[in-house]
C-alpha cells in the first residue's frame, strides 16, 4: 500500500505500528525522500502480510494516526497449499491439470516437483497451490479433487486443510 | 467376579494370562473358542487350558459351544473376543444379546457388532441394568474411549484424527525410512506378523474407518455407518511421493479424521510435517482430541498385541467389578 504523512519526525513510527498492533507483517518499506509530493508530505510504500480479515481495522487505525493511504495495491496470494498427486499425470495431461487451477483466477499452482520413474510407472508429483484466501483455497482443492477423479490420480492433501 | 470368555485366540489368552499373572479377584467359569468349549461355576484351571491351546489342542470339549457357553455359564461378565466380522457381526453380535438379555454385562474388543449396532445394544444394556464396554476395538492399548467418556465429559469435540492401524503406519515408516516400495514394506509387515495374508482390510482404511465409524455412534452421538466413511487407501502410494514429502520436511500418513459439527468422517493418506506429535513410527496408534476446555490432547500407544488389547479388556472388568459387581 502506499501511504501519505507527514514530514515530521516519528511519522514513520507511527504508521508501522498499527501493522504490529492487527498481526501484520512488514515485508519492505521503500521511503523515498525526494519530494514528489506538496512539501510537507512524505510518500512511504509498504507491502506486508496480513492475516484474512484485517485490513479494515488497519486501515482505521492509520487514520487515527493522521496517516492517509493514497493507494492499496493488489492482494498478493498469502494461502499455500502443498499437495502430492500420484498416478498416470503426464498421460492424462498434467498441464492441462495446472491450468484449471489457474484458470479459476483466485488460485495459481506457483511450484511443481515431478519424479517419473518409468515410463508405465505412476508418477508423483509435489504441487503448491497460493490463493487469496482460505474459501478460495478450499475451492482450489475441491477443483483438484474432481480432476483427480475424473483422471484416476491420488492426491494427498496436508493434514491441516480439513 | 466371575467371567465367561468367549475367543481364546491371541487376546483370550492374552486375557487368561493376565488374570493368572494378577491377582483380579477375577474367576472364569466359561471358554469358548471356534471349536471347543468349557464350563465350570467352580472356576477353570486357566494354566491347564492355556497348556492345551498352545499344544495345538483345542481349549475344552468339542460338544460346548459358544452360545452354550452365553446360556449356560454362570458369570458376571460375557468377555466377547472373538475376530471381527465387519459384514453383520455375526455370530459375536447374537452372543452379546442374548448376554445383555441374561443380566450379563459385556466386555467386547470385537468392532464388528459396536460398529454395526451400537444403538440397539446399549438400549438393551440399559433395559437389563447391565454395562457394555468396548474399549479395546480401538486403539488397542489406548483408553482413549475411557478417556473421552470419563476423563473429557463436559468437554465438546470439535475434531478427532490420527493414526488408527498400526499396520498402515509400519508400512509408511518402512517406505520412508527405506525408500521401499509399498509392496517389499507390505512383505515385510506380512513376514514379522504385522500384516494379514489378505491386508485389504489394513491397507485400504477399512479398519480405520470402523474406528472411526464406532467413536462417531458411541462418543460423538453421530448416528453414521461405515458407508459414510470418505476412504482413501495406501496402496497407490510410491516411495517418490514419501520422497517429495521428505524434501519438505514431511512424511506421509494414513489419517482417520472425525469432525463432528461438519459431518466429516474420513479416512485418507496426508502430508503431515515430521516434527507433528502424530508422526509416530513403527505400528504404534496416536490420535489427537480437540476439545473446547481442555485444549488439544494427543495419546499415544500400541493399537494391537495380545497384552496391550488385555489391558483394555481387564480395563474395562475392572471398572464394572468396581462399581457393579459383588464379591467373587
Amino acid at each position: 500500500m502506499k501511504l501519505e504523512m507527514k514530514d515530521q519526525p516519528g511519522q514513520l513510527v507511527a504508521a508501522l505500528k498499527p501493522i504490529s498492533a492487527v498481526g501484520g507483517n512488514i515485508i519492505a518499506v521503500i521511503h523515498q525522500r525526494e519530494a514528489t509530493t506538496p512539501a510537507e508530505a512524505l510518500d512511504v510504500q509498504i507491502v506486508l502480510e496480513l492475516p484474512e480479515g484485517r485490513l479494515e481495522n488497519l486501515l482505521e487505525l492509520l487514520r487515527e494516526q493522521g496517516v492517509s493511504v493514497v493507494r492499496i495495491g493488489e492482494e498478493r496470494l498469502l494461502y499455500e497449499c502443498t499437495l502430492i498427486m500420484i498416478g498416470h499425470l503426464m498421460h492424462t495431461d498434467i498441464s492441462d491439470t495446472v491450468d484449471r487451477i489457474d484458470r479459476t483466477g483466485s488460485a495459481e499452482v506457483t511450484e511443481l516437483s515431478l519424479v517419473m520413474p518409468a515410463i508405465n510407472s505412476p508418477s508423483s508429483a509435489r504441487i503448491t497451490i497460493r490463493s487469496t484466501t482460505r474459501p478460495e483455497m478450499k475451492k482450489a482443492i475441491r477443483l483438484l479433487r474432481e480432476v483427480a477423479q475424473q483422471k484416476e490420480l491420488l492426491i494427498v492433501e496436508p493434514l491441516e486443510d480439513a | 467376579m466371575r467371567i465367561a470368555l468367549l475367543g481364546f485366540g491371541s487376546v483370550g489368552r492374552g486375557i487368561a494370562r493376565v488374570i493368572l499373572a494378577k491377582d483380579l479377584d477375577i474367576t472364569v467359569t466359561g471358554i469358548a473358542d471356534s471349536k471347543s468349549g468349557i464350563i465350570d461355576a467352580a472356576g477353570i484351571d486357566l494354566a491347564a487350558a492355556l497348556a492345551r491351546k498352545e499344544n495345538g489342542g483345542p481349549c475344552g470339549n468339542a460338544g460346548v459351544t459358544p452360545a452354550d457357553v452365553v446360556a449356560k455359564a454362570d458369570y458376571d461378565v460375557l468377555v466377547e473376543v472373538t475376530p471381527t466380522n465387519v459384514d453383520d457381526g455375526e455370530p459375536a453380535l447374537g452372543h452379546i444379546r442374548a448376554a445383555l438379555r441374561r443380566r450379563k454385562h459385556v466386555v467386547t474388543s470385537n468392532k464388528g457388532p459396536i460398529a454395526l449396532a451400537y444403538p440397539e445394544l446399549r438400549a438393551l444394556a440399559e433395559e437389563n441394568g447391565v454395562f457394555l464396554k468396548y474399549e479395546a476395538t480401538v486403539c488397542g492399548a489406548i483408553p482413549l474411549i475411557h478417556a473421552m467418556q470419563e476423563g473429557l465429559a463436559g468437554n465438546t469435540i470439535s475434531r478427532l484424527y490420527g493414526v488408527f492401524n498400526g499396520t498402515c503406519n509400519y508400512i509408511l515408516t518402512r517406505m520412508a525410512a527405506e525408500g521401499l516400495t509399498y509392496e517389499q514394506a507390505l512383505a515385510e509387515a506380512r513376514e514379522l506378523g504385522y500384516a494379514e495374508a489378505d491386508p485389504t482390510y489394513d491397507v485400504e482404511g477399512i479398519d480405520a474407518a470402523i474406528k472411526l465409524v464406532i467413536l462417531a455412534n458411541t462418543i460423538l452421538d453421530m448416528r453414521t455407518g461405515l458407508d459414510s466413511v470418505e476412504r482413501t487407501g495406501i496402496s497407490l502410494l510410491t516411495p517418490d511421493a514419501l520422497q517429495l514429502a521428505e524434501d519438505q520436511d514431511c512424511t506421509i500418513r494414513l489419517i482417520g479424521e472425525i469432525v463432528p459439527e461438519a459431518g466429516v468422517l474420513r479416512v485418507s493418506p496426508r502430508i503431515i510435517a515430521k516434527t507433528h506429535p502424530l508422526v509416530v513410527e513403527g505400528t504404534l496408534n496416536a490420535v489427537t482430541v480437540e476439545t473446547d476446555l481442555a485444549g488439544d490432547l494427543t495419546f499415544i500407544g500400541k493399537g494391537a498385541g495380545s497384552t496391550e488389547t488385555a489391558s483394555a479388556v481387564i480395563g474395562d472388568l475392572l471398572y464394572i467389578q468396581s462399581r457393579h459387581v459383588q464379591g467373587s
